[in-house]
């Protein structure tokens, strides 16, 4: 599309060979922003004699850190509490704010532009700022060392309301008014107008909560001491701790803690990247 | 349009059934949002305010609060390692926001154009953005660790080695720097792709007709139609700076705070102060002074910039 753009300076092969320097340069970068993650995968398929080789390839590739990791360490059931919050999370939250989205979007209440201005002035309050007071009330709740603590505080978010809002201005008005004719409620509306509209938006959102989740760390970090409630990142911390010569033991408990991300990454980045670009002001 | 007196008639003529239906629209509005309302307001507006409440006590070993007035914002006054925090927190900040916006614009500039290479180009510089950051913080510490680290090594062997990047407390800062930064430019490239996307074609087909370079389209053209992106950019890092998660969990894992406190962050205090030593009410009145920092600051920003109101549509 682009080059077709006039190019009043250069000839041709000049501009052929600006952009064949430019894709070198790109590739390189993005080389090295990938290379401490290719570093990891290599560590981890390495003997420990070799952790500090300097091949990225491993001479004589190896699954025992991985194996060492997963027998010594109950990572299973670790990754097994992580999925359980985040999944959790993740189908609680989307409910929850597209029933909020709908409403700030679609129906007309008094109240209704304070009540936004309001959740979207908590877009900027982060965790580590209300820690303290937050481990008060979760734990008058009772909440200290359960799944309820883990899940229950961390659906509640902005963003996820924000964004579903947008997308619900975005939709054309007539589409609700053939439900509206057939007599619906306005929970019909929503479940059975509303919900199968937003199914795009909904997948990106399911990925990025899903993801912020099993990533999070300082959360569970302050209300979970009982290591049987620990999720996947603190195992990997507690990991460290315990095991901090052992690289190889170490980056082989990473790369089986980012691999799920990864993966879901690849297969929804186009989703993934798309839902953040819109994210900017607009 | 519809005049008053027709609206008047409509509403004479609907009668009841108008007002039921119209209230009927209320309470449904209500009880949808109720469950993001309650629960936003029990674990972020109640806190924010239970952090003022918890400043002016103090918890004793058994969990007993009693009332201390403003002793812990005096305690905060005398403590030089609050001071500390507060300049190693501005410090990082004043770093790590410049840098976001070149990485991130850089990045978006250069992968601009659509095209399969760009998109591939694209997903590598953000998949860092999708590991957590307890896994970045142990790799990149790896990678560091002194003399025999691959990155250790290399600058080594560029003749600009011989520091330790943690245990050097002239260096340790700029190290989580630099962790932040590849963790978070992938992000913010995406923010500028989306903000550059919105520049229409036509006023750089313009400019070139009319012979601008390169760097005279980006002067003119790019950069001040990006300023409702910038805005959005500078603002979110910055309170990603001062209050991020990023920070706290690479620090935590990477430094917990030291060596010397030279990376001992606002954040990471308070919570050491809090969890590590038992002090909620002290660290309670720490945060509630960086809310108010960045209230502040966002403030200005904003009154700086007219309220990130522009002219983008134009």
């Amino acid at each position: 599309m682009s080059s077709n753009r006039p190019q009043p300076y250069f000839s041709r092969s000049q501009v052929t060979l600006v952009r064949g320097l430019w894709m070198v340069v790109t590739a390189i970068l993005a080389f090295m922003t990938l290379f401490p993650l290719l570093w990891m995968v290599s560590i981890a398929f390495k003997p420990a004699a070799e952790s500090f080789s300097s091949n990225l390839i491993p001479q004589s590739p190896t699954l025992d850190n991985f194996i060492y990791v997963l027998t010594a360490v109950p990572f299973i059931r670790y990754m097994a509490n992580s999925f359980l919050v985040s999944a959790s999370v993740t189908i609680v939250a989307l409910f929850f704010h597209t029933m909020a989205g709908y409403a700030l979007a679609r129906l007309r209440f008094p109240g209704r532009e304070v009540l936004f201005l309001s959740i979207f002035s908590t877009f900027l309050v982060s965790l580590p700022v209300i820690i303290v007071p937050l481990f008060v009330i979760v734990k008058a709740m009772g909440m200290l060392n359960s799944y309820a603590g883990l899940i229950i505080p961390a659906i509640f978010n902005a963003f996820g309301i924000f964004l579903l809002r947008q997308y619900y201005l975005s939709l054309p008005k007539e589409i609700e008014e053939a439900a509206r004719i057939d007599g619906a409620g306005y929970w019909r509306i929503y479940w059975s107008v509303i919900l199968p509209l937003s199914r795009p938006i909904m997948s990106a959102l399911a990925i990025l909560f899903f993801l912020a989740n099993w990533n999070s760390f300082l959360w569970p970090l302050t209300i979970t001491s009982d290591p049987n409630l620990w999720v996947v990142q603190l195992g990997i911390a507690n990991f460290k701790s315990q095991y901090s010569a052992s690289w190889n033991y170490m980056m082989a408990a990473s790369t089986i803690v980012a691999i799920p991300t990864l993966i879901l990454f690849v297969i929804f980045q186009r989703q993934i990247m798309d839902s953040l670009k819109t994210s900017g002001l607009k | 349009m519809t005049t008053i007196a027709e609206t008047a008639a409509r509403r004479r003529h609907a009668g009841r059934t108008h007002l039921s239906a119209k209230h009927r629209e209320w309470i449904a509005g209500y009880l949808f949002v109720l469950p993001d309302a309650l629960g936003l307001l029990v674990f972020l507006g109640v806190p924010m305010a239970l952090s003022l409440v918890l400043s002016v006590f103090e918890v004793n070993g058994f969990g007993a609060y009693s009332f201390v007035g403003t002793k812990n914002y005096l305690r905060m006054w005398n403590d030089p390692l609050f001071w500390k925090g507060a300049k190693v927190t501005a410090l990082y900040a004043v770093m790590l926001v410049p840098l976001l916006y070149t990485c991130g614009l850089g990045l978006a500039l250069l992968v601009q154009r659509t095209d399969r290479f760009n998109a591939v180009m694209r997903s590598m510089f953000f998949a860092p953005h999708m590991v957590s950051l307890v896994v970045v913080a142990l790799v990149w510490q790896f990678m560091v660790v002194d003399k025999i680290g691959v990155i250790s090594r290399l600058t080594a062997a560029l003749g600009i080695g011989g520091f330790s990047f943690l245990g050097d407390p002239n260096f340790a800062l700029i190290t989580i720097v630099l962790v932040s930064v590849w963790f978070l430019m992938g992000f913010y490239m995406l923010i500028f792709l989306g903000g550059l996307q919105d520049i229409p074609r036509q006023y750089y087909e313009a400019a070139m007709i009319d012979g601008a370079g390169a760097i005279a389209r980006f002067w003119f053209i790019t950069l001040p139609l990006l300023k409702p992106t910038s805005f959005f950019v500078i603002m979110v890092s910055m309170v990603a700076a001062v209050a991020g998660a990023q920070a706290f969990d690479i620090i935590y894992v990477m430094t917990k705070g030291g060596p010397a406190n030279a990376t001992s962050v606002l954040i990471v205090y308070i919570y050491q102060q809090a969890f590590g030593f038992g002090a909620f009410g002290y660290a309670a009145a720490m945060a509630s002074i960086l809310v108010v920092a960045l209230m502040i600051v966002t403030a200005v920003f904003f009154a700086l910039t007219r309220g990130g109101r522009f002219n983008h549509e134009q």
